[in-house]
């Protein structure tokens, strides 16, 4: 009893650090750019398990999508003030798009 | 009270309300003035550009402008030998073709209306569907496809080859590169990025000269970014957003955009186009369907038909008054640039 007790704990000791370590972030999507704190970003670099939050603050709707092998989303589209979000479980990399303005385009690196 | 301090009293309140009324009708007319002018922001936003973006490895020569030229204007390049890129995109006709939808190898009508080329140098996509990004890669694309131009790239590149006049022209445009699908791209898309907005009226308003735009003109400018909310997709100074929308046409065959990037909201979705020199470019829409700009604007007014269930959100009906939809169509005409002056080339025959 005590040992599985010991076992269990050394578990969740284990598992602690992962849940932890998992980030939620939020990319705005601001003048036709995805942006990470006010700056455009085309690429970031995240950890397996992390949440990314697309938030439109555009007068406009977006439609946030990937088609990659990594993660096929798609969010639908929202106006300004909505979010939506996805996590990314497994490493490799994925571009997410809006497929209203396919300029909008950015490379997520999980790692 | 007696008689003569009434009377003095009622005169200056008179004389008061009067002032009063006056001042108030000249705060009035001078608003209404403010808001026939063009705001610093709009100047900014709208004036077009007085230059045109290029790539670093297809830098604008005069040689390779005018290699293009010719290229554009020379039916040689369709496998019939009868059709050239003018055929389609004419100059003459607002470098469309005025009609509902193209007309390509042996006289065959094709499914997508032949959109202008005027300001394709500002596009981030090109074509209806956005299918090619830069205009060096959707050059050849109308060339060899079987249903519009019908020619064989091989047997292009040595009918060329076998006029003189071309090698000298390819030799001066592109030194040492030879006759090639690259260059005969390259060259078409650098005549192209020559083909950009002239002054409209609306420039010109911008700009602050008096009496350029019609007072219902400016007008429909405001209900255009406002009531209207055009500017969703419409907006900057080439009026697009390099989007793609479903607008609610009553015709889904061609599922557009969707047919590239398969997601949802882009069933029956096409590129937004530009809205410079739109008075040239009659009939409207990626299929034609409208003859006139009232048409359209009717169109918009109703909101469109939720065709596939992808209707752009942006769609409302607008529930504008008759005179609202004067003023915007009134506006949409100021869009029209001076004509511009285009000489046809002489083309090498040997």
């Amino acid at each position: 009893m005590l040992n599985k007790k010991m076992v269990a704990v050394a578990l969740f000791g284990m598992l602690v650090p992962a849940i932890v370590s998992a980030e939620d972030l939020t990319l705005t999507q601001s003048n036709k750019s995805f942006k990470l704190n006010d700056s455009k970003v085309e690429t970031l670099s995240i950890n397996a398990g992390d949440t990314i939050h697309f938030k439109n603050e555009d007068p406009f709707f977006h439609n946030i999508f990937s088609l990659s092998d990594l993660k096929t989303f798609d969010l639908g589209s929202y106006p300004a003030g909505e979010s939506k979000s996805v996590t990314f479980d497994e490493p490799g990399e994925a571009e997410v798009e809006c497929a209203i303005h396919p300029e909008m385009l950015i490379v997520i690196e999980v790692k | 009270m007696n008689s003569s301090t009434f009377y003095q009293k009622s005169l200056a309140k008179i004389v008061a309300t009067a002032l009063i009324g006056i001042s108030l009708s000249l705060a009035a007319t001078s608003a209404m003035a403010a808001e026939m002018k063009a705001s610093d922001e709009d100047t900014q936003k709208y004036l077009r550009p007085m230059t045109v973006p290029q790539p670093a490895n297809n830098m604008m020569t005069p040689e390779r402008i005018e290699l293009g030229k010719f290229l554009f204007f020379d039916p040689r390049l369709s496998g019939s030998n009868f059709i050239s890129c003018a055929t389609c995109h004419n100059p003459a006709l607002g470098w469309s073709d005025a009609q509902p939808t193209a007309v390509g190898h042996g006289m065959d009508i094709l499914g997508r209306s032949s959109p202008t080329i005027l300001n394709t140098a500002y596009q981030r996509f090109q074509l209806w569907d956005g299918r090619a990004k830069t205009l060096e890669e959707q050059a050849l694309g109308p060339i060899v496809a079987g249903g519009e131009m019908a020619q064989d790239m091989g047997s292009l590149i040595e009918e060329l080859s076998a006029i003189p006049g071309y090698i000298k022209l390819f030799e001066a445009a592109y030194p040492g590169e030879g006759i090639q699908g690259v260059t005969i791209a390259k060259a078409l898309a650098a005549f192209e990025r020559t083909i950009v907005s002239t002054d409209a009226p609306f420039d010109r308003w911008l700009k602050g000269v008096d009496g350029a735009m019609s007072k219902s003109a400016i007008r429909g400018f405001g209900v255009f970014k406002g009531k209207a909310n055009c500017t969703a997709c419409h907006d900057g100074f080439n009026f697009t957003d390099d989007g793609f929308h479903n607008v609610g046409l009553n015709d889904m065959k061609d599922m557009g955009r969707y047919k590239i990037k398969p997601i949802n909201i882009l069933k029956g979705a096409f590129k937004t186009p530009t809205l410079r020199d739109i008075d040239l470019t009659a009939p409207y829409m990626h299929n034609g369907a409208y003859k006139t700009l009232q048409e359209v604007v009717e169109h918009y007014n109703g909101g469109g038909f939720e065709n596939a269930g992808t209707l752009s959100p942006n769609m409302k009906p607008l529930k504008l008054s008759k005179k609202e939809k004067k003023d915007l169509v009134e506006f949409l005409k100021s869009l029209t640039g001076d004509p511009m002056e285009i000489t046809i080339p002489q083309l090498p025959v040997k």
